[in-house]
């Protein structure tokens, strides 16, 4: 079966660029694009929320269905 | 499915005004899941708050608020619970604002256990005036006022809120963010007055003045340092030694305030 990819949406005017969900997302989803957070292997991703629980900005969504 | 924090914010309010990596950010969405976990209504919740960088929360959120004078939120919180006690009253706020400005408020609400919730971001320091040293700065920890070290101990916020009577006492850190909704749930339920401490980190005031490199330097530093409190029950003296404990780590069922005043009302009625 298809693994099912969740959609990582970032707010780019909220971002703040501090590094949190980068630094602790568990399977290094996310990078830094200049000065916001991107997303640089969907692939990976768990859906463990850590990056949308920890943003600090309110700039992360993580929508699974 | 992505949590739907817009609901509880005032729209067109965000970006916040908050620096990059501070954590206070996190505590807010704690409070919002916390408050729409528990299905509390908009007009029926009421967020309290003083003066400082924590105590902008209020502005975000989209429910009853008041911003008021510098550490005085518990006056203030008072008063909105006493004239209506069926409200949901949450108190936010700062360790300066709490503790030192207002001290005196903080320990008389936690005596009186007066039904209503504290949340104190305890992020060592004054941030919003400048990074002037706090009751709760660490002794030799630098601060804008304390460019040498800080001579001074530190409080212990939730052992001063034991003392002085508070009813239900919590600790969690900004890097725990799982858990924060669940400990401020668990305070908006008690029925008395409960407090929670969330230790933050101000990168911008007290971070760079103490070495910290980074945000992720700070946050590594909260996940370090707390122990959650059962699993302190199996560790040493030796091993809790510059540990935090985290959890709910007191609880008490007693009269609480509003209720006793009631009764008040009722015997001076009666006496007529």
């Amino acid at each position: 079966m298809e693994k099912k990819l969740p959609k990582i949406e970032i707010i780019e005017k909220y971002c703040k660029g501090c590094h949190i969900c980068v630094e602790f997302c568990p399977t290094k989803v996310l990078e830094m694009q200049g000065f916001v957070a991107g997303v640089k292997n969907l692939e990976a991703c768990i859906k463990c929320m850590q990056c949308e629980l920890r943003c600090p900005d309110f700039a992360i969504k993580v929508i699974t269905d | 499915m992505a949590f739907d924090y817009d609901k509880w914010i005032r729209p067109g309010k965000l970006p916040h005004i908050w620096c990059p990596g501070c954590g206070h950010g996190i505590v807010m969405k704690g409070l919002i899941r916390a408050i729409d976990t528990l299905k509390l209504e908009k007009e029926n919740t009421a967020i309290v708050s003083g003066i400082g960088c924590a105590s902008r929360l209020p502005g975000y959120m989209d429910c009853c608020t008041l911003h008021t004078a510098h550490g005085r939120a518990a006056a203030f919180a008072t008063g909105v619970k006493m004239a209506k006690p069926e409200m949901n009253v949450i108190l936010v706020g700062g360790d300066g604002d709490g503790t030192a400005i207002g001290g005196n408020h903080f320990i008389h609400a936690c005596r009186r256990n007066i039904d209503m919730t504290y949340i104190i971001m305890n992020n060592y320091i004054y941030g919003m005036t400048g990074g002037q040293f706090s009751p709760a700065t660490p002794t030799g920890h630098k601060a804008s006022t304390t460019p040498y070290g800080n001579p001074d101990p530190n409080f212990d916020i939730a052992k001063l809120a034991i003392g002085a009577g508070a009813t239900f006492v919590a600790r969690g850190t900004a890097f725990h963010a799982n858990q924060i909704d669940k400990l401020i749930a668990e305070a908006i339920q008690h029925k008395g007055f409960s407090v929670v401490e969330i230790l933050d980190d101000c990168p911008t005031t007290y971070g760079r003045r103490n070495k910290y490199k980074s945000v992720i330097e700070m946050m590594n530093r909260l996940k370090e340092v707390a122990v959650p409190v059962k699993a302190a029950e199996k560790m040493t003296a030796e091993q809790l030694q510059g540990k935090v404990l985290t959890g709910v780590l007191y609880k008490e069922e007693k009269p609480h305030y509003t209720e006793e005043y009631a009764k008040v009302i009722e015997r001076a009625q009666a006496a007529k």
